[in-house]
């Protein structure tokens, strides 16, 4: 392990110099752990999860993370987490589909705690028939608890959003855990391209009582402190004290936003402003959605693309903003219930514009063609569809 | 370190709540309390609202005062009846999901040990019977068997008192409680035998009738956890509610049982032994050379 020289986050995420590696999103993930000034890591494995923790494992053994451990499951590493970060340490740990929501009940609850974490989530399908490939429905349940959620695209953004996420979510003005989603060996798996800063840089460590509630750690004062008060009473205290509390976690929420264009240009990404026709995606379905977008750009055809980077808090005002002039709006997804379509429908005036799908589920790829196949329809242009005997 | 943080910066008294300024003066805090004293120190817990007479609420006012360093112990409780006096002390104190403590105390006893190598912190879980050996049993052995360095507390009222009276693992076999219409079904689960195997240093089982007792046992399980890994007390500790014992029959209900299936009973690793014996023999020998000075 090389001596790793403390730097400011500003440095580390937007000045280093970087080098380009072709790598995993495992990899990735583990890539800006070993930056991050991570205390503690906690692991229970979950295809495909796994290779991560395994990596950050490694990171413990050479020395660059302080204290690592498997954990007894998903509930006991998220509250284990939860713990940790009471007392003050930076940690991380990730998971997919079924671990997640084993967790949740102790995620959802972070929040509320003011838990500054990272979380990985490789997506994997939740209901059954159980399997392990990354339908990626289980975002759905982060987006209503309060967590910063960023989904990415490929590689380059798992590391990027992962770095990023450990300084955004220690913020004095957001104070939450962060999120970092992704789609199972679509990108955990493949190798892409990542730009990394030196490997003998890392961010300066957590300091906890830089902070809007106090560490659990006896070494500040008063002595009476009771951070995670039971609201104990069915009374109006208790719904007003829960009331102010939750309103103060989705403004801190807000708040994330203004540092999501400080470390990550922004909550979006816009390819061809000014087209007609809008694919609007997140994580890997983006990834197939700027290929659409590539191709119908060869057709001639008025198509763009609006990467969405950032689901919670949700950029209301860039995609309405982006969507101005739609004529048809696109939203491919890796799940049943088309969570994005719904978030997007929302926030537009006329959302009646919103094309719902293509869609594959049970882990499917996305190809290109569905995409297209939309595009075409959006258009008014009629296809002969090639059969192959 | 934690003492400098509970004192009060010069010239701020006359603001800080009567309360406050109390506990700063005639309480605890820098100071190792003879139980036997209660009523004649300002204590850490005073007022709260569990139910008049319970005997898991006089526990809790007793382990407070056998605490030996309350200002650097961070408490951890959950969902259940004990949570309510808890949350009232003058000790930090983490509440999280039913059944959590033991997985957060194992994350917050490792990052204060990655922050503080040279400091005592003493986590303490107090947790009901079916926190600790129902829902979240798992964490609870795991955190055992991961010879985690923080104390375990088991207020065993041998029900879930505060969801209203339902059986819990812990309730004897054949008693007739909400959600066991026809009787428990199934013995009371050993906790004891489990912490044992499980990987606990220093384990006892006690029933509240003796408080010079209960804070000799409470100091040992804390300074044991502090050096060596998990201490666990299983401390009976009635519901006089869901059971109808009568206030005034508590601490009779509680010698009945002593005497049947709440034997005192201790057990320690052999160099948890040592370890106390040196630090008991230290403390007699001060006390009686204060006594002849
Ligand atoms: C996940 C979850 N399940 C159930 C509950 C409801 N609940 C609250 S307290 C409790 C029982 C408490 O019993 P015990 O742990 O023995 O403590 P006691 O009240 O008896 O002291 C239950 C079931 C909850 N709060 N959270
Ligand atoms: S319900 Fe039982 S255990 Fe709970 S406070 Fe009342 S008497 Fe005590
Ligand atoms: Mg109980």
């Amino acid at each position: 392990m090389p001596e790793q020289k403390v730097v400011e986050p500003e440095h580390l995420l937007l000045e280093a110099p970087r080098e380009k590696k072709f790598i995993t999103g495992s990899q990735a993930f583990a890539e800006a752990v070993k930056r991050g000034n991570v205390d503690i890591a906690i692991a229970y494995p979950i295809t495909p999860q796994s290779e991560t923790m395994h990596l950050v494992g490694d990171l413990y053994a050479q020395g660059y993370v302080k204290d690592y451990y498997r954990a007894e499951e998903e509930y006991g590493a998220m509250s284990a987490i939860a713990g940790a970060v009471r007392g003050g340490a930076r940690a991380f740990t990730a998971t997919s589909g079924p671990g997640l929501l084993r967790g949740l009940e102790a995620i959802v609850s972070w929040p509320g705690h003011r838990i500054p974490a990272v979380l990985g989530v490789m997506t994997r399908v939740v209901n059954a028939p159980l399997s392990i490939q990354p339908d990626n429905v289980e975002i759905a349940y982060l987006l209503h608890s309060g967590l910063v959620v960023l989904h990415a695209e490929n590689q380059q953004d798992v590391f990027d959003f992962t770095l990023a996420g450990f300084v955004i979510s220690e913020k004095v003005d957001v104070y939450l855990p962060v999120v970092v989603a992704t789609e199972g060996f679509f990108v955990t798996h493949a190798k892409g391209y990542v730009e990394l800063p030196p490997e003998d840089m890392k961010l300066p460590p957590r300091d906890p009582y830089k902070a809007p509630v106090p560490p659990t750690d006896c070494e500040i004062p008063p002595a009476r402190i009771q951070r995670d008060a039971p609201v104990q009473k069915s009374n109006f205290m208790s719904y007003l004290i829960h009331a102010v509390w939750q309103q103060e976690v989705w403004s801190a929420n807000r708040r994330a936003m203004k540092w999501i264009y400080k470390y990550l240009g922004g909550p979006i990404e816009v390819v061809n402003p000014d087209a007609e026709v809008f694919i609007v995606a997140s994580g890997c379905a983006a990834a197939q959605g700027r290929e659409a977008q590539r191709y119908a750009q060869m057709e001639g055809l008025p198509v763009g693309l609006v990467k969405i980077k950032s689901l919670r808090p949700f950029p209301e005002k860039e995609v309405r903003e982006a969507l101005k002039k739609a004529k048809a709006v696109i939203v491919p997804e890796h799940n049943i219930v088309g969570w994005l379509a719904k978030e997007v429908k929302a926030v537009i005036p006329n959302s009646g514009i919103v094309v719902d799908g293509p869609r594959v589920y049970g882990g499917m790829t996305l190809p290109v063609e569905l995409i297209m196949d939309e595009i075409y329809k959006a258009l008014g242009i009629k296809k002969e569809k090639k059969t192959v005997v | 370190m934690g003492l400098e943080y509970v004192k009060i910066s010069p010239g701020f008294e006359k603001y800080m709540p009567r309360d406050y300024v109390d506990l700063v003066k005639f309480g605890q805090f820098g100071k190792e309390i003879d139980v036997m004293q209660l009523g004649q120190f300002k204590e850490l817990v005073e007022e709260h609202p569990m139910c008049a007479g319970c005997y898991m609420a006089y526990f809790i006012r007793v382990f407070y005062a056998a605490l030996p360093k309350p200002e650097d112990t961070i408490v951890l409780g959950t969902a259940g009846c004990a949570r309510l006096a808890l949350s009232q002390a003058a000790v930090p104190f983490i509440y999280g999901n039913y059944g959590d403590t033991n997985a957060v105390a194992s994350g917050l006893k490792r990052a204060l040990s990655i922050r503080f190598p040279d400091k005592d912190k003493d986590v303490v879980v107090i947790a009901g019977d079916g926190g600790l050996m129902d829902i979240g049993f798992g964490m609870t052995m795991h955190s055992w068997f991961r010879r985690e360095k923080f104390t375990t507390i088991m207020v065993d009222n041998e029900v879930y008192g505060n969801t209203g009276g339902q059986e819990s693992g812990m309730s004897p076999k054949g008693i007739q409680l909400k959600m066991a219409p026809k009787g428990k079904q199934f013995d009371k689960i050993n906790a004891v035998e489990l912490a044992q195997v499980a990987g606990c240093v220093y384990v006892a089982r006690i029933s509240p009738t003796n408080p010079k007792r209960i804070a000799k046992v409470i100091r040992r399980a804390i300074l044991a956890a502090r050096k060596f890994g998990p201490t666990f007390i299983h401390a009976y500790t009635s519901c006089n509610i869901e059971y109808s014992i009568p206030t005034r029959e508590v601490l009779a209900d509680a010698r009945a049982r002593e005497k049947k299936d709440f034997k005192f009973y201790e057990w320690m690793t052999d160099e948890v032994k040592e370890y106390l014996e040196e630090i008991e023999r230290k403390e007699k020998e001060k006390a009686k050379q204060e006594v002849k000075s």
